[in-house]
This record gives C-alpha cells, structure tokens and sequence, in this order.
C-alpha cells in the first residue's frame, strides 16, 4: 500500500489539515455563478413582496387606503397592521428585549419604516402596487439626538407609556431605554480624583452599516396539506430564526424548516429578525404561494441593522511617569426607535466592558445609556462581537489623548500598561478573564517591522518642511493593539431570547472513509466548508477533501446559535474538534479488537492506531471506518458517528498590533495610505490563507468607516446616505494595500487553541486609521476629531487649526 | 403593461422572450432565463455586481433595458468557462489567490476582468486596481483579486505564447 511507505509528515500533509493554506471548495461553484443565494430561489407561482415605506421619521398614521392599489395589475394583497393584529403579528419581540412594530401601528418613528407589504406576481408589479398605496401621515417632532432626546417632552413610544421598567432595568425618562453599569464607580472616582494626570475626552463612534453586497431576504413557503413552513432567506442564525418563528407565529418548530443557504456576506447585518420575514410568511399563509422578499440596497441601508452610534465621554487618569491608574466611561447610546440591538441577553450594551483593552487597568467604571431616537432600529455588531468595535476605539483613542497630556510617545505608553504575558489568565476590572496573551511580544515585533523609530524621525522632518512652506503635506503614524472578546460564549452567561450560546457539530463517517459533517453555525464567506474540515482532518485522519460540509438547513443540522461576533471557531470549530475527538475514542477502541491488544496499547499516529512499540501494526482510520459498519465488535454499536454540543467555559481574546502611515494634504483633506501593517493573534491558525483574506477584508471595511463612511440623518430625520453614491464603499482603486503578519498565542480552554479572526481587523484597523490621521495634527493641538475623517472633514482640521495660511 | 418580443444571444445560444419595455436586463436574465450568475448589488450602477459582457463592453446589466439589447451579444460569468466545462484561467486564479470569500461580487469581478484583460491583455496593478473599480466587493478588500487579475494575465500571456 501506498501509505505504508509515507512518512508520518507526508501523511499529515496528504489531509490538508490544520496549518494548511487549503484552497477554498466553495469557489468551483462560486467562481462560475454557481452559488445558489436567496434570490436565486425560484419555484412555482412564486410570489413578490415589497414594502411601502414611511417618508418620514416621525408622524401619525392617519389612514392606509389600498383600494388603489389593489387595482394594480398583478397585485393580490395589501397587508397593513390591521391585518396583522389579529394574528398578534403588528408587533414583534426584538432581540434586546424590546418590541418593534412590523408594520406602522399608528404611527412610524423612523424613515423608510414599514407601513405596508404589497404582494403581487412579480417585482414590477410590487413596486406599482407600492406607488398605488395612499398614507396619510401626520407629522411630528423629530428628535435625531440622542441628548436632546433624554430631555425633551416628546414622547416616541407612547406603547411604551408609564413604564418605568424596561427589559434592562428602570427607565429615567420616556425615551430612555435602560442604564448599564459595570466596574467600581466610587473607586474609579477615587483614583481620578487622586490622579497626577487625568485626560478627558467625548469620543463619538459614528452610525454606520454593514453593508454586505447581498441584501437580507427570504422566500417563504407553506404547504397548506402538510402545514409545513420552509423559510429560506439571509440568516445568520438559522435555528434561532426557526425558534423566533415559531414562537412569534405559534407553528409548531417541527413544522418549520429554515434554510440558509449560499449568503452574500453578512457582518452582523443579517442577524436579527425583520418585518420581511414575518410579513412574507403571513403572505404566504395568505395566499398559498411562496412569497420571495429581497431589500433593495435603499431598504437595506434604510431599515435593517445599522451599527455603532456610540457617545463615549471618557476618563483616563496616570502617573506622571504613565502608569494608568483608573478608566471612567459614560456611553450615550443611541438606539434609534425601537431597542433591536443584537446582543446576548443580560448584555444591553454588548461587550463594551471590554473597553480596558489591552491595559492592566486597575479601576474602571462604565455606564451606559439607551436612548430612543427617530432612527432605524438595529446596533448590531458590524464585523464585530457585541460593541467590541466601540470599546476598542474608545481605549485606542483614550490612549492617544493621555499620551499627549503627558507628552509622551504613544507606543511608549502602550507597551508600559500593557497587561504582562505572566498575568494571564488576567482579571479585568470591568469583569472579564483575559484567556492569554504576548502583547509585548507582538508590539515589539510590530514596531520593528515598519521600522518605527525611523518613521518618527521622517515625521519630524515632515513637519520641519511643512513649517518651512516645503510641502503642504503631514505624515501620521496611527497605532493600535486592541484586544477582542469574541465566541459567545457560555451558557452561564450567554444567551439570546433564553437561547443559551453553545454551538455543534456532527459528524458521520461513511463505511468507506470519507464523511460528512453539519455545523449549527452558517458561512457567509468564511470558507466553513474548506475549515472545518480541515479540523476534522486533522483530529480523525481523514483528508479534508473528503469530508463534506454542511451547514445551514434546520431539518439537518443539530442546534447552534449561528455566526456572528467570530463565534464560529471559538464555539463551533471547539465543537467540531471535540465531535472528531469522540470519534476518535471510539476508533481506538475498534482498532484495538482489530489489532487484538487493550485499547490502551495503541496510540494515535495522524492518520491511525498503531500498536505502540511496532510500527507494523497499525489500523487506518480508513479501515477502522469500515470495520465499524462490517464487523461485531462486542461492546460497541455499530456505525461511527459523533455529535458534540459545545457550551465554551470563557470567550477567547485574540489581539494584534497595527500601524498605519498616512499622508495627508492639508490643503485638499485628501489622505494616501502609504503603509498599513496588521499583526494579528489569533491563537492556533487553521488556514493561514483564509486568515490573511479576512484580515483584508476586515481592515478595508475599517478603511471605509474610518474615513468616509457613514448613516447620517438631518434634523428632519432624512436619511442623507441611502444608496451606495452617498454610503462610502471602497473601491479597488482607493482601497490601500495591507502588509499581514501574526504572532500564536493559543487559547488554553479551546480544544485546539483557536480564537477566531473574522473581526479583528475591523475592531483594529478603525482606531489605527483614526489615529493616523489625529497624529498627523498632534503638533497642531489636535486632540480628538469625530470620524469619519472624510476630505471635507478633514480638511476642516486642516482650516481650523489655521493651516491654510 | 403590453410585453415586447426579445431576441438575444446569451451565453452563445440564442434566446427568445417577452418583456415589458421596462424589464431590466438583469432581470431578465435571472428571472426570465435562469441565468442567476449576475447579481443584484444595488441596481444603481455602484456595485458591478450584475455586471455581464455586451458586444465585447463590460455593462451594469441593472442599468440597460433588455429592450437595449435586443440583438445583442452577452456573454455572463456562466460563459467563462472553458468548453470541456472545466474553470477558465480567470476563474482558477480567482480559487487559487482566493479572490473571493461570500462569492456575491465574483460573477461580476470576473466578468469585468474578463473584459479589462481582452482590452489591456499586460495590466500593471494600477491599471488593475482602475480598471475594475466599478466592482465592489465587501469581503476581500480587493487585494487577492488584483492578484488572481495578474496572475491570469501572466497565465494567459504564456499560454499564448507557447500556441504561437
Ligand atoms: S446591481 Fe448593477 S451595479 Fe449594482
Ligand atoms: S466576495 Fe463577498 S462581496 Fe466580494
């Protein structure tokens, strides 16, 4: 036999496992229009819905009159709230605890929020019928911001009236939705005010969006004879769909079958659950036919899951020398009309309390307010678990502010506070168990890699020029180490309506040695089919490329939260690697009658038992694949298969250093990035290829909400940004080149010692372009400008510090 | 609304339909035809990601009336592929400097990379970068693309070289 002769390295190369820079199976059918996505469905009669949408973000809902409308040819049904409420379907439970309308019950309290669901044969026929549809709205107060909100009379949620307690504790005001403290108020105060230094600055982390190239969507279908729903759309979470469904509908969850299939990028926009969904399932019901719903890229960035919009006022206080002594927060977060926030349960506020980053900082406190304002609804974790995104930028820029109180080099006093290698596991003040980390270690390999000290010396120059009129151009070096929270996370904690946070994975081998394996979580673009299997094949000994990976389909795949906030290898890859294990013991127990010695006398050998102390005698996993279907082996079923439901005991940090170099011209507001350097740790490495695409992508959507992208509104509540002219994406063309580069520090509790990547460069990449440019205008006094730094912006700096002469 | 009759070549075999006048190219394809590699990004001509191949331009397919290309020749990502129906250059260089993640934008970035190497067979990577910047992708940040981009013009190059 062949692999007799193979050496135990080139028989753990043959399987492409984990280390491999396996190419991707997904792309043979994606590279030639193969995928199959939402929109893609077709089946028979299939129906069209679209929404009539609010032109304000604030008004009473006088009258809905469909008659028109209903006149439209191929127009079948108008749905309102009206004929909602029978079905207690006007309203629906939001992943925060809150309840938002879906459709306009009264009244609307947002632009572009859904007030009617045109059904017709095709999408020509929707839109006609939308354009049919007469409202009569009657305009309100508008109230855009969140601090205005807090105090003024009007009131946005009279549903809401009288309550003083919402789903997170009291309310202090109608349009408050709830106040989340963490860490030691007093002692923090204490220490602030005992401080040499204490920097204090607002830090704003503007409203944005994820985003993703394909829109949300679904196509609902029930069977009226089996009484069978399929809902196939956009999820990220299928089986949590299912739950929500059958919860909120009252089907029974057996008779729904939700079904993502092939998704085009996700980034926390595709998490929630939204009026599309519920109006197309109704839709269905109704009229007997599948109902297919897509968004529009308008509707998209209208309505569904905006991200951040985050008001940080902070305080960080040190020693003169910079040793940090205490971080004070307090968040205004604005939520828009209704609380949709994806976050786990108890968490109102995401993981900001991750806002310590990757100091040892003794005292800390964080507060954060919920405010209702006339915007879309959502908060959802762009890229990002849970608002780690916020509360890395926040430190990254606090770091940045106390560095100019004292003077003193930024990345000098970032690795002087650095949490110590020797310190993990770390307690955190703000209440998290840090699993490792080698911050040091990467800073300094960071630093020397783009030759740091040179480029301060450059910079000096620069400004030297730019003060004699030789160039109109500054330099900043933006830095950052960020430390991540991600793979949420255990059940103790973690939870979404009551779901707790495990993810899974099983795995069948087939009598003739290959397999196949479904996961509770769903790719968006990851690659889990070329992953996942490549941890399978290293755990069991069977090459990746022949286990078949499934994720997605409710009726096939156990169980799993889904994936979003980098979950799917922390939780669901532990589960993967924990199922293959189970596979494992039992395949050593197989080998052992076949080899006739005690189990314990054969040891694993990449791809086999072997006997130990005889190389000769061995069973591969291959054979012991089919001796578990052909043979009776006293004391075992037959067959071999194995499910593992993952509950993770601690999230997994993973953590990187970046430096940016950026160019900037003062007298247009235009920035070159000249250099941008990613170390990234995220522990044990699966697919280094995947790893470097990710941190590509990540750091060019934190490219995009650094400088120029965003969701603004005027005072009227008018959505500014709603198509892709006015929402900043990247192009190729601006789009800067990335130098990639990592450090492994595994993760001690993950069975394999990964910690997820996916939103790292999101989380850093934001801070080190914001603080490229802040840097540039240190020498001018600048402190803190809001992002996004567009040209205008900042070219406004520029003009505001007097540079344009 | 009254349809019109369309004729059309896609994928090089020819097609026939009815269409209201207004019906989208794009549309047309997906839904008329079951073409379903282009994709539906924006349908205000920012994406690229319906972008397919008419009469030798790379044209937003969101943003021409199948009326327009009655008569026309269109070529989409389906049609890249080698005649044995094995992946054309483009494709495998896409798969193998992983070009593509979700795989929504890649019909398109193909399909216009298809077209950028017929009219400019030796691109520099700037000329890259420029040439596809009516495509977006959310995913890859661009960077593996230019590189699959370069490297089919490499492949190519050779391979013509070698036949001449
Ligand atoms: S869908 Fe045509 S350019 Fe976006
Ligand atoms: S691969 Fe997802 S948009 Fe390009």
């Amino acid at each position: 036999m062949k692999d007799e002769v193979q050496s135990p390295e080139e028989r753990s190369a043959g399987l492409k496992g984990m280390g491999c820079s396996r190419k991707r199976v997904e792309d043979v059918r994606f590279t030639q229009g193969k995928g199959n996505y939402v929109d893609d469905i077709k089946s028979d009669g299939m129906l069209f819905g679209d929404f009539v949408r609010s032109p304000y973000a604030h008004a009473k809902v006088v009258s809905i009159n469909t008659a028109e409308a209903l006149k439209v040819p191929g127009v079948l049904a108008v749905l309102t709230a009206k004929d909602l409420e029978p079905l207690g379907l006007h309203w629906m439970p939001t992943l925060a605890g809150d309840k938002q309308m879906v459709l306009a019950d009264g009244k609307v309290l947002f632009q572009g929020q859904e007030v009617a669901f045109v059904v017709a044969t095709d999408r020509y026929a929707a839109a006609d019928g939308v354009e049919a549809v007469e409202v009569e709205y009657e305009e309100l107060p508008v109230l855009t911001d969140p601090f205005e909100a807090l105090k003024s009379d009007v009131v946005l949620r009279e549903d809401l009236a009288g309550q003083s307690e919402g789903a997170h504790g009291p309310r202090k005001h109608h349009n408050h939705i709830f106040t989340w403290e963490q860490g030691d108020k007093d002692a923090t105060e204490a220490v602030m005010a005992e401080a040499d230094v204490v920097a204090e600055e607002m830090v704003y982390y503007h409203r944005t969006h994820p985003c993703p190239l394909e829109t949300c969507g679904c196509v609902a279908s029930m069977d009226k004879v089996t009484g069978k729903l399929t809902l196939y759309g956009t999820f990220q979470a299928p089986h949590a769909i299912r739950t929500v469904v059958s919860l909120i509908s009252g089907i029974a969850e057996h008779n729904i079958r939700v079904i993502s299939p092939d998704i085009g990028g996700g980034f926390g926009n595709k998490v929630g659950a939204y009026s599309g969904y519920v109006c197309s399932v109704v839709a269905s019901i109704v009229t007997g036919k599948p109902v297919k719903w897509v968004e529009d890229r308008m509707d998209n960035l209208m309505s569904t899951a905006f991200a951040r919009d985050y008001w940080m006022q902070g305080k960080i206080s040190a020693t003169k020398e910079g040793k940090i002594t205490g971080l004070w927060c307090h968040t205004t977060a604005d939520h828009g009309g209704f609380d949709a926030c994806a976050d786990p349960t108890k968490f109102p506020a995401g993981f900001m309390n991750i806002c310590t980053g990757s100091y040892d900082i003794p005292s800390a406190y964080l507060a954060v307010d919920g405010v209702y304002t006339n915007k879309a609804p959502g908060g959802v974790a762009y890229r990002c678990s849970f608002r780690v995104t916020e509360a890395a930028y926040f430190i990254e820029r606090m770091i940045e502010v106390l560095a100019i109180k004292l003077n003193m080099d930024a990345a000098e006093l970032r690795r002087i506070n650095f949490i110590r290698k020797d310190q993990f596991p770390y307690q955190s003040a703000l209440g998290w168990e840090y699993d490792s980390g080698d911050y040091h270690t990467a800073w300094d390999k960071a630093l020397a890699a783009v030759g740091y000290d040179d480029l301060r010396r450059e910079q000096a120059q620069r400004l030297e020029d730019f003060k004699a009129g030789k160039t109109r151009k500054l330099m900043g070096i933006g830095l950052t180490h960020f430390t991540e929270i991600v793979g949420a996370g255990p059940v103790k904690n973690c939870d979404i309506l009551g779901l707790g946070m495990f993810d899974s994975c099983e795995i069948r081998i087939h009598p003739t040695g290959s397999a196949i394996a479904r996961l509770g979580t769903i790719s968006q673009g990851q690659g889990h089919a070329t992953t996942f299997a490549q941890i399978i094949a290293s755990e069991i000994g069977l090459p990746a490329d022949d286990i078949t990976l499934e994720e997605g389909d409710t009726d096939t795949a156990p169980y799993g939260l889904g994936t979003y906030g980098s979950r799917s290898t922390p939780v669901a890859g532990a589960a993967t690697a924990m199922a293959a294990r189970k596979i494992r013991a039992k395949a050593q127990m197989i080998a052992a009658y076949l080899l006739e010695v005690h189990d314990g006398d054969v040891e694993w050998d990449v791809d086999r038992f072997v006997v130990k102390g005889d190389e000769s005698r061995f069973k591969t996993m291959k054979e012991i694949a089919f001796a578990s279907y052909n043979q009776a082996i006293p004391g075992l079923e037959p067959g071999l298969e194995a499910v593992s439901y993952y509950d993770p005991p601690n999230m997994t940090y993973p953590f990187g250093a970046y430096i940016c170099v950026m160019e900037i011209d003062v007298d247009t507001g235009e920035h070159e990035v000249r250099q941008f350097y990613a170390l990234d740790d995220c522990g044990t490495r699966i697919n280094p290829m995947i790893i470097e695409g990710q941190v590509h992508g990540g750091a060019t959507e934190g490219y995009a909400i650094a400088m120029g992208q965003e969701i603004a509104y005027d005072d009227m509540g008018n959505h500014k940004t709603a198509t892709l002219m006015d929402f900043f994406l990247p192009t190729s063309w601006e789009t800067p080149t990335y130098q990639t580069d990592h450090t492994v520090t595994p993760s001690p509790h993950h069975p394999i010692g990964a910690k997820g990547v996916g939103e790292s460069p999101n989380v850093g990449s934001v801070p080190c372009f914001s603080n490229a440019v802040h840097d540039a205008f240190r020498p001018f006094g600048l402190t803190q400008s809001h992002m996004p730094h567009d040209h205008w912006r900042v070219w406004k700096i520029a003009r505001d510090m007097g540079l344009h002469g | 609304m009254s349809k019109m009759h369309v004729k059309l070549t896609v994928n090089g075999t020819a097609v026939e339909g009815l269409a209201e006048p207004r019906t989208l190219l794009i549309h047309f394809l997906r839904e008329s035809l079951g073409v379903t590699g282009p994709h539906v990004g924006c349908e205000t001509s920012h994406c690229g990601a319906c972008t397919v191949d008419m009469d030798g331009r790379s044209v937003k397919s969101c943003t021409v009336f199948v009326a327009q290309a009655q008569g026309a020749d269109v070529t989409t990502v389906e049609g890249l592929v080698n005649a044995d129906g094995s992946l054309s250059v483009l494709q495998e260089m896409f798969r193998e400097h992983h070009g593509l993640q979700c795989g929504f934008c890649t019909p398109g970035m193909i399909t216009r990379a298809h077209r950028l190497l017929q009219e400019n067979p030796t691109p520099t990577e700037e000329e890259v970068r420029f040439g596809m910047a009516g495509n977006l992708c959310r995913c890859t940040g661009y960077q593996n693309i230019v590189k699959a981009i370069l490297a089919a013009a490499d492949v190519m190059n050779a391979q013509k070289e070698a036949a001449e």
